[in-house]
């Protein structure tokens, strides 16, 4: 093969690469909280009372887990403002991965809570805690050890899944990317690059949160698995 | 000045449906046969191949399957000096990202079989071969089933972004289609509803066959219990 490798022209532009990296991360970081908080209401009302709120957040859940990431982003991006309801791009890769993740964090919740033995809830019920309190203290946290491991996963497959954000034209690594390899012609030099980026991201990303795991739940604290 | 969507237009997308489930099936099988090469160097008693397997293993999944894309794309187009067609890229892409996931699947099944049943066998006087092909793998496919079916989901839903490179499937189709209609708030959610009508029986599947697992586990469980 004829062909010459240059990396030289990818170090020039390594300010623009990690630029699109910082901004991957923080989406990645920003939907995991909103997806989060959005998973735990869901979580909660497929637990709850009302047989229609269960149905629709066990609508949401399934609708969201057997779409691809990539069509929701375009509903969102170029259906949406059809109603009127307009974002960026950066914006709607935000919303696209916070509903995503919403989704699946749901369902990761609802195994921790499932795990919290019946024994528990009926005692905080004894105690006369009002059901949200239950949920938070006697279900929500304990379970929350529980499912840290499963989250944690779904948090790095979220921050690679990010990548096709950039079919939407924000400007994540993945986007940046994309645009310097048009204008100079080294396509796989620069997808080499952003690959060893990702990867280095994500063993990051796996680290920090094991750590953050022993730190967050000492051993006294972690509720056991079912 | 653009079309309306009409018959047309919706054949073209169930066109690229039908590539969809092409793509999918493809990686499927090619996948499993890469996979399953994956999973027994995993388990293998050799050490630099259970390393070459854990680094395979480790890339695939620590990386945006786009990425992988794009590399075997201007990657193949590097190594023979020609821009190639859309086709060969993603169908080589999704083979090793099936079969990297596959592989990991199945070593975590094939090491979900008790080490008593090795133990057993070893005592009985059968050689490794033999016990890994007759008695550890018809144990592990009952338990890998659910989750691979599982991942076919997450498979058919990945093809989506092989409309990224241009090959025309499902979502390509209806974006082109959204591009000479102009019927976006139409068209967008439609594609979505194909696939969730494809992707919501197969997840149904992959749950009912894990509960049934979980039932035939317990049992099996309960009768090794000691009385």
């Amino acid at each position: 093969m004829g062909y010459v490798f240059q990396f030289g022209v990818v170090w020039d532009h390594r300010w623009d690469l990690l630029n699109g990296a910082w901004l991957t991360l923080r989406l990645s970081v920003g939907a995991f909280l909103i997806g989060l908080w959005l998973a735990g209401l869901l979580a909660y009302a497929r637990q709850g009372a009302s047989t229609p709120i269960r149905k629709v957040a066990a609508a949401y859940i399934e609708f969201f887990r057997n779409t691809p990431l990539l069509v929701q982003l375009f509903v969102l991006y170029f259906s949406l403002p059809m109603l009127g309801f307009r974002f960026s791009a950066d914006q709607a890769a935000l919303v696209g991965l916070s509903l995503n993740f919403g989704a699946y964090g749901a369902e990761i919740l609802r195994g921790g809570i499932l795990s919290v033995a019946s024994g528990q809830i009926e005692a905080a019920q004894a105690l006369g805690l009002s059901r949200w309190r239950i949920f938070r203290h006697v279900v929500l946290i304990p379970a929350l050890s529980v499912c840290y491991p499963a989250l944690a996963s779904q948090f790095v497959l979220m921050m690679l899944g990010s990548s096709v954000v950039s079919a939407i034209s924000a400007t994540d690594l993945t986007a940046i990317t994309n645009t310097l390899q048009s204008t100079t012609f080294r396509s796989f030099e620069f997808y080499f690059v952003a690959t060893g980026l990702y990867l280095v991201m994500s063993l990051m990303a796996r680290l920090v949160l094991m750590l953050a795991y022993r730190w967050l739940f000492p051993p006294a604290l972690r509720g056991r698995a079912a | 000045m653009s079309r309306d969507f009409g018959w047309h237009e919706l054949l073209f997308v169930l066109g690229g449906l039908r590539w969809t489930l092409v793509l999918s099936a493809v990686a499927l099988t090619v996948g499993s046969v890469g996979g399953f090469a994956v999973a027994l160097a995993r388990v293998s008693r050799s050490a630099p191949l259970r390393t070459l397997a854990i680094g395979y293993i480790g890339l695939l999944q620590g990386t945006p399957e786009l990425m992988q894309l794009f590399l075997v794309f201007y990657g193949l187009a590097v190594l023979t000096g020609v821009q190639i067609a859309p086709w060969p890229a993603v169908i080589l892409a999704f083979t090793l990202y099936a079969s990297a996931f596959l592989g990991e699947i199945w070593r975590a099944a094939i090491q979900a079989v008790p080490a008593t049943q090795w133990e057993a066998a070893f005592a009985l006087g059968l050689r490794r071969p033999v016990i890994m092909l007759r008695i550890v793998l018809p144990q592990a496919i009952r338990l890998a089933i659910p989750p691979t079916v599982g991942f076919l989901v997450q498979l058919i839903k990945g093809t989506s972004i092989a409309s990224i490179i241009g090959f025309v499937e499902l979502t390509r189709a209806g974006q082109l289609m959204v591009n000479v209609t102009f019927q976006p708030m139409l068209i967008f959610p439609l594609v979505a509803l194909m696939y969730f009508a494809i992707c919501w029986p197969i997840s149904l599947l992959s749950l009912r066959l894990e509960r049934r697992l979980d039932v035939g586990r317990r049992a099996i469980e309960g009768a090794a219990q000691p009385t």
